[in-house]
């Protein structure tokens, strides 16, 4: 566990796209879920987080 | 009559002598780059920007106001949408499963080598070939309470009266009626990218599985399903990108109904904008979907290189 947090600390490729991911699947599983709106009124917000995220962190050293 | 190649003009050849190697390939992808900017990255732009604004496609003349994120607060507090979304999902889950596991069954078994494999195989990849308008069309009659063999295939085993269900008037039912025929449509596009992937296991592999005396239970889990496993999701990258964008087979089936049972988001989004000539709304609804399966697209991608990578 404090190895990823390690990762994170120096900007490695690896765990940043591991949150960016689970941001993603979070802000799709908001979107289509069928019990509580503001989770969906809230999860273009997440998924666009997790999607930018994505695409920056992708560049990262491995 | 013959034609000898011609030589390259001495014009052009004394201008292109003096670019470097470099500057000859910026001049031949040029073309490429250039029709991408203008068909995709053009496009997305404008449409990022119009969803700021209260632009209507048939009001030309009308001002354009500038509204911020009001056409996204609005979409993301909608109950119909929301309503959508979960249409969208619960279509997108099903016909996934589904496919996989018939379009995986299929192909395992086309893999065998036995009398009439290429006739079986020709007929089974059959429904990908027609368009979706045709299927749609065809399966409405299928569906019919009076005269649809649906109707009588379902009464034959399980005993319930014909004409005591529609498929496609049911508010329960519909959502169903839409999932089997893209089922039946989709599914031997999956068995075919899975027949690739099993065509591509050397025989060696099973071969030395049987030296160590490894069960077929066994050869199947341990060899089989883990190098099919790329194939597979690709076919799940494929099959869930098109899913989420489904318009033309639901619309020819149901056009959305039951009420509002079977309209997807792309069905929604077309309403919207060409309806209801809300286009500044729509294109952040389009935003929505557009980050949503690129998001999606992206994690995706990312696992299926690290399968490869095993």
């Amino acid at each position: 566990m404090s190895e990823f947090f390690n990762a994170l600390l120096r900007f490695r490729r690896g765990p940043w796209e591991m949150v960016a991911s689970v941001l993603i699947a979070i802000g799709v599983i908001m979107l289509m879920q069928p019990y509580a709106l503001w989770a969906f009124t809230y999860s273009f917000v997440v998924t666009l987080v997790g999607t930018v995220m994505f695409i920056i962190v992708s560049h990262f050293p491995e | 009559m013959e034609r000898a190649a011609r030589a390259t003009p001495a014009g052009v050849a004394r201008k292109i002598k003096g670019l470097s190697d470099r500057a000859i390939a910026w001049i031949f992808i040029a073309p490429t780059v250039f029709l991408l900017l203008a068909v995709n990255i053009f496009p997305l732009i404008w449409t990022i920007q119009l969803s700021f604004t209260n632009y209507r496609a048939n009001r030309p003349n009308a001002e354009v106001k500038w509204i911020g994120t009001r056409n996204y607060e609005r979409i993301l507090t909608d109950g119909d949408i929301w309503l959508t979304m979960q249409a969208t999902a619960h279509f997108l889950f099903w016909t996934l499963l589904l496919q996989v596991l018939i379009g995986f069954a299929l192909a395992w078994l086309i893999n065998r080598k036995f009398k009439g494999n290429d006739l079986w195989t020709t007929i089974i990849v059959l429904p990908m070939m027609l368009s979706p308008a045709v299927v749609g069309n065809f399966w409405t009659f299928l569906y019919q309470p009076q005269i649809g063999l649906f109707n009588y295939a379902v009464a034959f085993f399980t005993g319930a009266d014909v004409t005591s269900f529609s498929m496609i008037g049911d508010k329960a039912l519909a959502p169903w009626a839409i999932i089997i025929v893209d089922t039946w449509m989709w599914t031997p596009f999956v068995m075919l990218i899975c027949l690739a992937g099993l065509r591509s296991i050397p025989d060696s592999i099973y071969e030395a599985a049987e030296c160590d005396r490894a069960s077929k239970w066994r050869q199947f889990w341990t060899i089989t399903v883990p190098m099919v496993l790329p194939f597979l999701m690709l076919a799940v990258l494929f099959r869930g990108i098109e899913n989420f964008k489904m318009f033309d087979l639901v619309v020819q089936l149901t056009g959305g109904g039951p009420g509002n049972t079977t309209t997807l988001t792309s069905i929604d989004l077309k309403r919207e904008a060409f309806e209801k000539w809300r286009t500044g709304y729509s294109s952040a609804y389009a935003i929505i979907l557009f980050v949503t399966v690129f998001g999606l697209a992206s994690i995706y991608v990312k696992a299926l290189n690290k399968v490869k990578e095993r």
